[in-house]
């Protein structure tokens, strides 16, 4: 009997139960989607985070206090509170050292409230200097960076995220407008073009401040971050090596410098992990999908005793009743794989909405394959179960 | 029709032999000896009823004829080849090829068509396609159901069914057709129609065995065998041959009695 024929009779067996067909195959068709979803959003987020950390501009090289550095140091060095922060005074030394063809820009980070009329809105500040806007590829739609002489001045100007644009200014130029900030007068001078959101959290509700007036609206000298670009390509390992010199002597060890390529490294490690982690809680579903397969095809195998007893009479040999029923169960994983598929895409594209997703390639082989072994892994023991069927019993059975 | 006589029958090939068959089966510790040394020759288109009460050892005799079970010593020999020792998947074969079976409950698949049924045992001798599909209707049509192709079993009387059923046994065109009770389920107009059937066949040259605890059934046998506690106990040709056709008439006439008679 040829592959044909089994095929044409396990299909003729599962449409004769079809609402029992087809609860069998739900089993699958969720266990299929949900690997397919989870994928497609670890792989989407962990796309996006790629994009927007290769986004920030390209040879930077970022400072933080705190030894975050794997195998560093061997003291309790994982960033502290306790830890040292740089000031920016950190920040001119190494401007001073490195030169002027590479340019340092301290960062300040702190949530801010905003408020414009009776608008308020929760938001936060990356406050830098006069190079921010060099360093961290923004793009103004309208108006201005602040300039050297505001940083040195501590001016009260502010230029807003599309977020902030749309929430406090809607349908109006914001340059030229006063914006409260933490109950302090600022004036917009520019905008910025959008940059969509990432998970942590959206760049474009953000408003860029001097680093100077950030300090004092948050009360603090500290400097959470220093941003440095590398003059080209070539240069990005001697800063790094040159920041560490330079920093040794005032931080010991405590402090990390990574590359913008060991950032997205880092991230996407972690982001990989956590889609295998996804990837792998949705298929104990499949997996349970196919402990449902293997279930109903038990219970189809002893209503069909008799079925098996009248094909084995007129001829069917061992190799037949079990590829019949085989079939019959990988059929039924892998019609519910394909289901499955179709369903985690469309949930991954309406998903999209809200969450970043991407359905590639290797998941939905990975699934489906996945289907497909699981239907041959449990189907073949309740075939094997009727192929062993004595024709005389399996006859007399009622 | 006239019975042929069985002084030609007996000079006739032999198709299947059982040479001192025995079958012992074990029921906890109990030892059952179903067959205790069968000798029966078959012959080429000879219609042979093996006869025997319930527990006689006749359904044993009947599978292990069938192939569809080994004695426990002896031989079985199918058209000079022997069997007895056979893995289960070539007997398989073998009684795909050798053997049709007609059985008392039909044993028809559901939810399948007439044709389907018939086209069974091809599907296993691998033939596909036109020619399947042709035999399997030349089958059909020569137990009369050239109209009922596309039927599903429950759309079909009783013995409508068994000719399905004899249909299917008929279409690898095999040694032997082994009818098992085939009338045990059927009221007397359907039993009679069967038995005209398998007489028909066996006229144009198929070999039959029935296998019956129904003296008026193994009547319409040419040679019967009389089986008790394993053995045969008599082989012999039957005298006075019934021709279900001859019988038809009667029979309906007094089905129809007994109905206007409720």
């Amino acid at each position: 009997m040829n592959l044909v024929e089994s095929l044409r009779i396990a299909l003729r067996a599962l449409g004769a139960n079809k609402v029992r067909s087809a609860l069998t195959m739900l089993g699958v068709i969720i266990g299929v989607a949900a690997v397919i979803l989870l994928v497609a959003i670890g792989t989407g987020v962990q796309d996006e985070i790629t994009g927007s950390i290769e986004g920030l501009g390209s040879n930077l090289v970022f400072v933080f206090a705190g030894n975050f550095e794997e195998g560093g140091g061997g003291g309790p060095g994982g960033g502290g509170l306790s830890t040292r922060q740089f000031s920016v005074d950190d920040a001119d030394l190494l401007q001073r050292r490195l030169g002027p063809e590479h340019i340092v820009v301290p960062v300040v980070q702190g949530p801010v409230t905003l408020r414009v009329g009776n608008r308020t809105l929760r938001s936060v500040t990356a406050a830098a200097n006069e190079n921010a806007g060099e360093v961290f590829s923004a793009e103004y739609l309208g108006g201005r960076g602040y300039r050297r002489s505001e940083v040195a001045a501590a001016a009260r100007v502010v230029a807003i995220g599309a977020t902030v644009r749309d929430r406090l200014f809607p349908n109006q130029d914001p340059v030229g407008q006063t914006i409260s900030i933490n109950g302090q007068r600022f004036t917009v001078i520019g905008h910025v073009a959008a940059q969509g959101g990432s998970l942590t959290g959206d760049q474009d509700n953000q408003v860029y401040m001097p680093v100077t007036v950030a300090q004092r609206l948050l009360g603090t000298t500290d400097i959470g971050l220093i941003a440095i670009k590398a003059s080209s390509a070539d240069e990005v390992d001697a800063v790094q090596r040159q920041v560490r010199q330079l920093l040794r002597p005032r931080f010991g060890e405590e402090f990390s410098v990574f590359t913008q390529e060991q950032t997205l490294g880092i991230f996407q490690q972690i982001l990989g992990t956590l889609t295998f982690m996804l990837a792998g809680i949705a298929g104990i579903s499949l997996l349970v999908g196919g402990i449902g397969i293997m279930n109903i095809m038990l219970v189809s195998v002893s209503e069909r005793t008799r079925e098996i007893g009248i094909r084995k009479a007129v001829g069917a040999r061992t190799y037949d009743i079990m590829s019949q029923f085989v079939i019959e169960a990988v059929l039924l994983s892998v019609l519910g794989g394909m289901v499955g598929i179709a369903l985690g895409s469309a949930g991954a594209a309406v998903l999209q909405q809200w969450v970043p997703t991407q359905v590639t390639l290797w998941a939905v082989m990975l699934a489906f394959g996945f289907s497909a072994a699981v239907g041959i892994f449990f189907g073949v023991y309740p075939a094997y179960k009727a192929s062993r069927l004595d024709p005389i019993e399996a006859l007399r059975y009622e | 029709m006239t019975a042929p006589a069985h002084e030609d029958l007996s000079a006739g090939r032999v198709v299947l032999e059982t040479l001192g068959v025995t079958k012992c089966y074990h029921l906890g510790e109990v030892e059952v000896h179903a067959l205790r040394g069968v000798d029966l020759s078959i012959r080429d288109g000879e219609m042979l009823a093996i006869m025997g009460p319930s527990g006689s050892g006749k359904s044993t005799l009947m599978h292990i004829v069938g192939l569809l079970d080994r004695p426990s010593t002896g031989t079985v020999m199918v058209e000079g080849e022997e069997v007895s020792d056979m893995a289960a998947n070539e007997l398989a074969a073998v009684r795909n090829r050798r053997i049709g079976f007609v059985f008392q409950s039909f044993n028809l698949l559901a939810r399948t068509s007439a044709l389907a049924n018939v086209e069974l045992p091809l599907v296993y001798a691998g033939i596909s396609g036109a020619e399947r599909s042709r035999r399997a209707r030349a089958a059909l049509e020569r137990v009369g159901l050239g109209d009922r192709l596309g039927h599903l079993p429950n759309q079909l009387s009783g013995g409508q069914q068994q000719r399905v059923a004899i249909a299917r046994a008929l279409v690898t065109e095999p040694s032997i057709v082994l009818a098992d009770e085939p009338t045990g389920n059927l009221d007397s107009v359907s039993g009679v129609e069967v038995m005209t059937i398998l007489q028909e066949l066996n006229a144009h040259g198929i070999t039959v065995v029935l296998v019956t605890h129904d003296d008026t059934v193994s009547r319409h046998a040419t040679r019967a065998v009389h089986i008790r506690d394993g053995r045969i106990v008599r082989d012999e040709p039957v005298r006075d041959r019934i021709m279900a056709a001859d019988r038809r008439a009667a029979v309906v006439a007094a089905a129809q009695g007994e109905d206007a008679a409720e």
